[in-house]
């Protein structure tokens, strides 16, 4: 191939320019690594800079974005229509089954109505909540996030628990005015307060960077075996208690590894929960049911 | 003769051509594939544009330029700050250094001066990321990037390869 190369002057003026861009470079390495001290100093700066910085690019990877997930979902809707048959047999047989659920949860229900006017049960904030597009994901050993297309401007603030269908994907860990960033249960910097099978043993989920995050402080570790669900215990009062998490699949020696229910390749949309643990107002004026989704 | 005023803009807006790229990259490498798994391993795009231009081009990219695809990066994919600006200084220093080396070599040699270059790269990062977490991260996930990284080397870099005959050879 025949490009054209720049050619090096060899005048003054060149080696003036070197020194120029070498000491740019030397420059530009230490602001590197002061970056790195300013991230672990000042979180605060760093994270107003972040959601500065994303909010003004989220339109074009919003964008960006959409052909992507305009092919996933016209490969997921061919792949259903091959399987519409045994998807329609598995869903009637599933239905039957739920409904049989239904009339023992409405039993339950009106019996634990009954129980809680019995006992005067203050009854827990009403919660609201937005959807949002995922429109990037990052993965790697770097750092396990969203980004949503919903941010302050959709009521969508630092804390807030984010679902998908199958259960709990993570929290709002930056809000921006229109975007919003979602620290996954996986990263290395989750931790979650939950309660592991039907004993409700306590325990804290700390995610790793890998697709499998981990149970510390367990009390009892031989009474946890694979296949037992984790909810969020509630404690700390970041999440309200019993939102799915996922299901235990290995148990070594001091070592528990989940499987979150939440399926990270087929995440388009995710629903941005605010529970009314956060706000002090709440129990003044509850927050009004926003309902309305971005889509 | 003076070039024309139109003629100047011309030159200018190709000579963007490179940044442009390197930041579109950055941003197609975090749109959500809906592949299974293969978010984790996601190749480094930008390292790979970065590389790139400074064999080929090394005049059209500045270190501040460098720096702030780097800072970019970062900022939009959550992870801490300065690591991608550091690793992609220091690779696009590297390679501007062994300009002589790079200067009309075929394809293939730079394709096997580039695995070497991802593979420190990536060493580095997953240092620099540890080093900032107080904790060696599981140097599973890095490695297939790394793999990914450098095989996805001959499809960008066509791309690339396309663009600068096409838009860069006279300016």
């Amino acid at each position: 191939m025949s490009v054209k190369q720049p050619s090096a002057s060899p005048s003054r003026l060149g080696h003036i320019r070197s020194l120029v861009a070498r000491f740019a470079l030397v420059l530009l390495v230490g602001a590197s690594f002061a970056l790195m001290l300013l991230g672990k100093a000042d979180i605060l700066l760093v994270e107003r800079f972040r959601t500065t910085a994303t909010d003004a690019v989220a339109p074009a990877i919003d964008m960006m974005s959409r052909p992507a997930s305009s092919v996933a979902e016209m490969v997921d809707n061919v792949r259903e229509l091959i399987g519409i048959r045994e998807e329609n047999r598995r869903l009637r047989q599933e239905n039957e089954r739920l409904l049989r659920w239904q009339t023992t949860a409405r039993q339950l229900e009106t019996q634990g109505e009954s129980l809680k006017s019995l006992l005067n049960f203050v009854p827990e904030p009403q919660s609201s909540f937005v959807s949002a597009r995922v429109v990037a994901d990052t993965g790697g050993s770097f750092a396990q996030s969203l980004l949503v297309t919903a941010g302050e401007q959709d009521t969508v603030e630092k804390g807030q628990a984010v679902m998908s269908g199958e259960g709990l994907v993570g929290r709002i860990s930056e809000a921006g005015r229109r975007s919003a960033r979602v620290l996954l249960i996986t990263d290395i910097n989750s931790r979650i307060p939950v309660m592991v099978g039907n004993a409700g043993q306590r325990a804290i989920l700390a995610g790793d960077n890998s697709d499998r995050p981990r149970l510390l402080f367990l009390k009892a570790l031989q009474s946890i075996v694979p296949g037992d669900r984790v909810v969020t215990s509630g404690d700390a009062g970041a999440f309200p208690p019993g939102l799915p998490v996922g299901v235990v699949t290995a148990v070594n020696d001091s070592d528990v590894k989940i499987e979150p229910y939440f399926q990270r390749d087929r995440l388009s949309y995710v629903r941005i929960i605010d529970f009314g643990l956060s706000g002090i107002l709440s129990d003044i004026a509850p927050p009004t049911s926003k309902a309305d989704s971005k889509r | 003769m003076r070039p024309t005023f139109w003629q100047r803009l011309d030159t200018f807006a190709r000579h963007q051509v490179p940044m442009v790229t390197t930041l579109l990259l950055v941003l197609v490498a975090i749109i959500p594939s809906h592949v299974p798994g293969l978010v984790r391993i996601g190749p480094m795009l930008s390292l790979i544009a970065v590389y790139y231009w400074a064999a080929h081009r090394p005049d059209l990219m500045g270190y501040g330029v460098v720096f702030a695809v780097g800072l970019l990066e970062d900022t939009i994919s959550g992870a801490p700050l300065g690591i991608g600006s550091l690793v992609l200084l220091l690779v696009h220093a590297g390679v501007v250094h062994q300009y002589k080396f790079f200067n009309g070599k075929s394809f293939t040699v730079t394709w096997g001066a580039f695995v070497l270059v991802a593979g420190g790269a990536s060493l580095l990062r997953w240092l620099s990321i540890s080093a900032v977490n107080g904790a060696l991260v599981s140097p599973e996930a890095p490695f297939y990037a790394y793999l990914m990284t450098v095989a996805m080397y001959p499809v960008i870099g066509w791309l690339l390869v396309r663009l600068h005959i096409a838009l860069l050879r006279d300016v």
